[in-house]
């Protein structure tokens, strides 16, 4: 019996030209799983991320399975800006229950007030947290998450954090978390892979209960080695440090 | 995360303070700025009655608000604008409606941009005014020749603003609605054409002073009714002071154009950041 949240793809190769981003790509993600994806930039994370959302061609010879409820992040909120708020967070819903669904959406990320304002008026965490709610409004049974924190400032971050946690908790789906911020995927993900020359180089699960400090030694740990996985090496991690 | 939320706080200011502390500074700046025409005119009157200015080179202000009042009641002015009102919206209800129709077809897809784009392009290099001679040889000189030229006049601007409109419409913001389960029809209902709109609008603009100059021109060959008419009729007889008051029909038409047009705008646009502040 497979779980409706199940996401497979076996046997994945992308190229651009002559420059091959994905080779013979291997993924299972357990459903209801949170795993992070590092990478380089340039090592093919987002061509992942968009392969299993569907906005990049699939590869015949590829078998790659996601559940039909799939729902993206990105960097950019990419509200359309000639919609209210709660019109965003309904884009492309069917039925008449959409605008309900959607307000109880924006509750959950604490923007119920903001439902009839003008996209350009939010603050880029409220435009962020706008996005998570047209997300999350479709109960997705794939969640896919591209960078969403990269463009907040420290503290919209943290706070973005653990909404996000918080949202996953509560609804379950498979989440995929593409990011190049070692911390950042720690602090939030069971299991980490990281993507190099088009495979997956590591894969290496985080068995350090929630809520995860950065003081923890196990933390400290496992950051050294993700950095040395990714190419920093070790002086430069002492000397930052 | 109590980020504060400037738009609200504004609104709820607006009614009472700013307004008052504003008004008169308001007052004085207009005051200021219609005094130097009303100077200008006041000079004018005074030559005209010195006897500086012939009447028949221009006619005293005097004069021309008096005539504006007697066309107006006799009937004369409300039946030559009602003319010209009907030239130029039937004008432009065909000259918006094909520049829309091809900038949706030209903008959407490749091969429509391929038939459409380049002779529009090539087309919109003629000065549409020179093709008045053609005009008459295919429509004569009744009510087509003219309402065609409006149209020629008001097709191009929308055409060409609202086609970059679509085309500048922000990939990613198409993508995004893909991912949220937007057909092509959404797509283009919710994404593009909202996208296109405001770019669009200014091809409005720019057709309506286009149609306007379309409609003076027009309205030089041989009309018998509408505000070029009574501007050639009055030429006959030396009337400066009735030629005066159809060109300033014509510029009051303009106004009135452009101000409907902008009210509009502030409907449609009024997620636009810009027009959220002011």
């Amino acid at each position: 019996m497979t779980d409706n949240r199940q996401v497979s793809v076996r046997g994945l190769t992308r190229r651009f030209g002559t420059n091959t981003v994905l080779h013979k790509l291997d993924l299972e993600l357990e459903p209801g799983s949170f795993t992070a994806l590092l990478g380089r930039s340039g090592s093919g994370k987002s061509t992942l991320l968009r392969t299993l959302a569907g906005l990049d061609p699939r590869p015949v010879e590829a078998r790659i399975e996601v559940p039909e409820a799939v729902a993206v992040a990105f960097q950019e909120p990419r509200l359309l800006p000639w919609k209210r708020v709660w019109e965003n967070v309904t884009l492309g819903l069917p039925g008449k229950g959409a605008p309900a669904r959607a307000e109880r959406a924006l509750a959950e990320v604490g923007l119920a007030r903001h439902r009839d304002a003008w996209p350009a008026t939010l603050s880029g965490g409220e435009a962020q947290r706008t996005a998570l709610a047209r997300a999350l409004v479709r109960e997705p049974r794939l969640l896919l998450l591209d960078e969403p924190f990269a463009a907040l400032d420290a503290l919209t971050r943290i706070r973005m954090h653990a909404l996000v946690l918080d949202l996953w908790r509560a609804h379950t789906p498979t989440t995929l978390l593409v990011t190049h911020d070692v911390d950042e995927a720690i602090l939030l993900a069971d299991r980490i892979l990281v993507l190099d020359a088009g495979r997956i180089a590591a894969d290496i699960p985080v068995g350090i209960e929630r809520p995860r400090s950065h003081g923890d030694a196990r933390f400290a740990a496992l950051r050294r080695r993700l950095l040395s996985e990714l190419g920093v090496e070790a002086e430069v991690i002492r000397e930052a440090a | 995360m109590s980020d504060t939320h400037a738009l609200g706080a504004r609104e709820r200011l607006a009614p009472s303070l700013p307004f008052r502390a504003a008004l008169p500074r308001l007052n004085l700046r207009s005051y200021r700025r219609f005094l130097s025409p009303l100077v200008l005119i006041l000079l004018w009157q005074a030559a005209s009655m010195a006897g500086l200015i012939a009447p028949r080179t221009l006619a005293a202000p005097s004069t021309i608000i008096a005539t504006a009042w007697e066309l107006l009641l006799s009937g004369e002015l409300p039946h030559h604008l009602l003319v010209s009102l009907g030239r130029v919206a039937g004008g432009l209800a065909i000259g918006v409606t094909t520049g829309i129709v091809l900038a949706v077809i030209a903008g959407l897809s490749r091969i429509g941009e391929e038939v459409v784009d380049a002779p529009m392009q090539m087309l919109r290099t003629l000065p549409f005014l020179a093709l008045v001679p053609l005009f008459i040889l295919w429509f004569g000189i009744g009510e087509t020749p003219k309402i065609a030229l409006v149209a020629l006049g008001s097709a191009f601007p929308v055409y060409l603003t609202l086609f970059a409109g679509i085309r500048g419409v922000d990939p990613k913001l198409a993508e995004a609605g893909r991912v949220f389960g937007l057909d092509r029809r959404g797509l283009v209902r919710h994404v593009i054409l909202p996208g296109a709109l405001p770019s669009g609008l200014v091809g409005l603009r720019y057709a309506l002073g286009s149609a306007w100059l379309s409609l003076v021109i027009a309205e030089q060959i041989n009309a018998t009714a509408g505000i070029g008419f009574l501007i050639n009729d009055a030429r006959d007889f030396l009337r400066t002071d009735v030629i005066v008051v159809g060109l300033l029909v014509y510029a009051l038409l303009g106004l009135g154009a452009d101000a409907l047009v902008r009210a509009f705008e502030r409907r449609a646009l009024a997620w636009r950041p810009n027009l959220i502040k002011a």
